[in-house]
C-alpha cells in the first residue's frame, strides 16, 4: 500500500453550479425572471414583499419560501392570493442555513411555472451562505435594515458584493436610533460601488413604490427577451 | 456544513475507490470560510466514506485586486473595492474567491498501482 497524489483541481461548488444552470434554462424557457432574496433573520424580506406584491399590477408574480422549518412566511404571502411554495430545510444538519440549486429544484414543482412572469425566492435569513450558493436567479438582491449596524457591508463583503440591489429598511426607525445611515451608504458603496440602493419602510409605505416599480420593470425585462 | 459535503463529495468521487487521506483546498480571502468549523465538519461528513479520518488541508488565496482603469494591484485590508491609486471604482477581484480542490492524496496498493500505470 502506498500513497498517490492525484491532481483534482476543481471548484468544490460545480455540482451546484451545475444544477443552478439546469435551473436556469427551465426559468429561461418558461419566460420567468427569477429573484433570489437573502438578508439577515428579522430584516423585514416577508414584509417587503408583502408590501411591493400587494399592488403590483401587469405582473404574475409567485413566491418560493425558503425557511429552516415552519411555514409561517408562505401563510402570510397566501393571503395575496399569489401561488407561493414552501421550502423547509430542516433535513440537514440542524437545518440547513441556506437555500442551494437543488433545493431550489425541488420546489418548483409546487408552482405553476407557465403562468409566472415573476418568482421571487426568500432565501433563509443568513448573511454568509445564501451568497455562496446560486440557483439559476437573474438577479440578486438583499435586504438590510437600520437596526443591523453600519458596518455590516464591511463584515459580509461577500452577501453585499453578491447583489445589485440593496433595499434599507425599517427607516421610519431611524429617528430612534443611532444608525448613521451616510456611514453605511458609503461603507456600501466601498464594497459594492456598482449596486441600486433603495431607502423603505415595510410598515409606513416609504419607499415601497419605488420597489414595486423595480419588480414591475426587472420583470418586463424577461418577458421582452423571452 | 454544505461546504464540508461538497468537498467530501468531489474527493470522493475523484479517489475512485480508493481511500483518501489529505485533501488540499484552495480558500480564497474573499470566501467567509472559517478554517477551523470548515475541518471540524470535514470530519463528520466524511465519516463513513472514503474520506474517513482524511486531512483536510487549507490554503488561504489572499483577497487581491486590479483596478481596471490604471492596472494597479492589490491586497486589501478592509474590503474596499476602490482604487487607492486612481479613486476609480471600476475594480476586479483577481485572487480571493477560490474554492477549490487542488489534490487528493489516496492509498493504493502496489497491484492497482501498476494497472494504472500500464495504462
Amino acid at each position: 500500500m502506498h500513497r498517490i497524489k492525484v491532481k483534482v483541481v476543481e471548484d468544490a461548488l460545480d455540482a451546484n453550479a451545475t444544477i443552478a444552470r439546469a435551473n436556469r434554462d427551465d426559468f429561461d424557457r418558461h419566460g420567468m425572471t427569477v429573484v433570489n432574496m437573502m438578508s439577515s433573520p428579522g430584516a423585514g424580506k416577508t414584509a417587503l414583499l408583502e408590501a411591493g406584491l400587494r399592488g403590483l399590477e401587469g405582473v404574475r408574480a409567485g413566491v418560493l419560501e425558503g425557511d429552516v422549518q415552519g411555514s409561517y412566511d408562505a401563510d402570510r404571502i397566501a393571503h395575496l392570493h399569489i401561488p407561493v411554495a414552501q421550502i423547509q430545510t430542516q433535513n440537514g444538519f440542524g437545518g440547513e442555513c441556506h437555500l442551494d440549486a437543488n433545493m431550489v429544484r425541488s420546489g418548483l414543482n409546487a408552482l405553476p411555472l407557465d403562468l409566472l412572469d415573476l418568482l421571487i425566492v426568500e432565501n433563509v435569513g443568513n448573511l454568509v451562505c445564501p451568497a455562496e450558493f446560486r440557483i439559476g436567479e437573474d438577479k440578486r438582491i438583499m435586504v438590510t435594515s437600520v437596526t443591523e449596524g453600519e458596518d455590516k457591508p464591511l463584515k459580509y463583503p461577500l452577501m453585499f458584493r453578491a447583489c445589485e440591489l440593496v433595499l434599507v429598511n425599517k427607516i421610519d426607525l431611524l429617528p430612534h436610533l443611532d444608525f448613521d445611515l451616510d456611514l453605511f451608504l458609503h461603507h456600501l458603496d466601498a464594497v459594492n460601488p456598482g449596486a441600486r440602493k433603495l431607502l423603505v419602510s415595510a410598515r409606513t409605505g416609504d419607499g415601497v413604490e419605488e420597489w414595486r416599480e423595480w419588480l414591475y420593470y426587472t420583470a418586463q425585462g424577461a418577458k421582452a427577451t423571452a | 456544513m454544505s461546504l464540508a459535503t461538497a468537498v467530501v463529495d468531489v474527493a470522493v468521487r475523484h479517489a475512485a475507490g480508493r481511500r483518501v487521506t489529505a485533501v488540499e483546498l484552495r480558500v480564497g480571502g474573499m470566501r467567509q470560510v472559517v478554517p477551523s468549523s470548515l475541518s471540524f465538519y470535514f470530519a463528520i461528513c466524511g465519516r463513513d466514506t472514503l474520506c474517513e479520518d482524511a486531512r483536510l488541508e487549507q490554503v488561504i488565496v489572499p483577497t487581491r485586486l486590479r483596478c481596471e482603469k490604471c492596472e494597479s494591484e492589490w491586497e486589501p485590508d478592509l474590503p474596499f473595492f476602490f482604487c487607492a491609486s486612481c479613486a476609480s471604482s471600476d475594480v476586479k477581484v483577481v485572487g480571493g474567491e477560490e474554492f477549490e480542490i487542488e489534490s487528493i492524496i489516496v492509498e493504493e496498493d502496489k497491484e492497482e498501482a501498476a494497472c494504472t500505470a500500464s495504462k
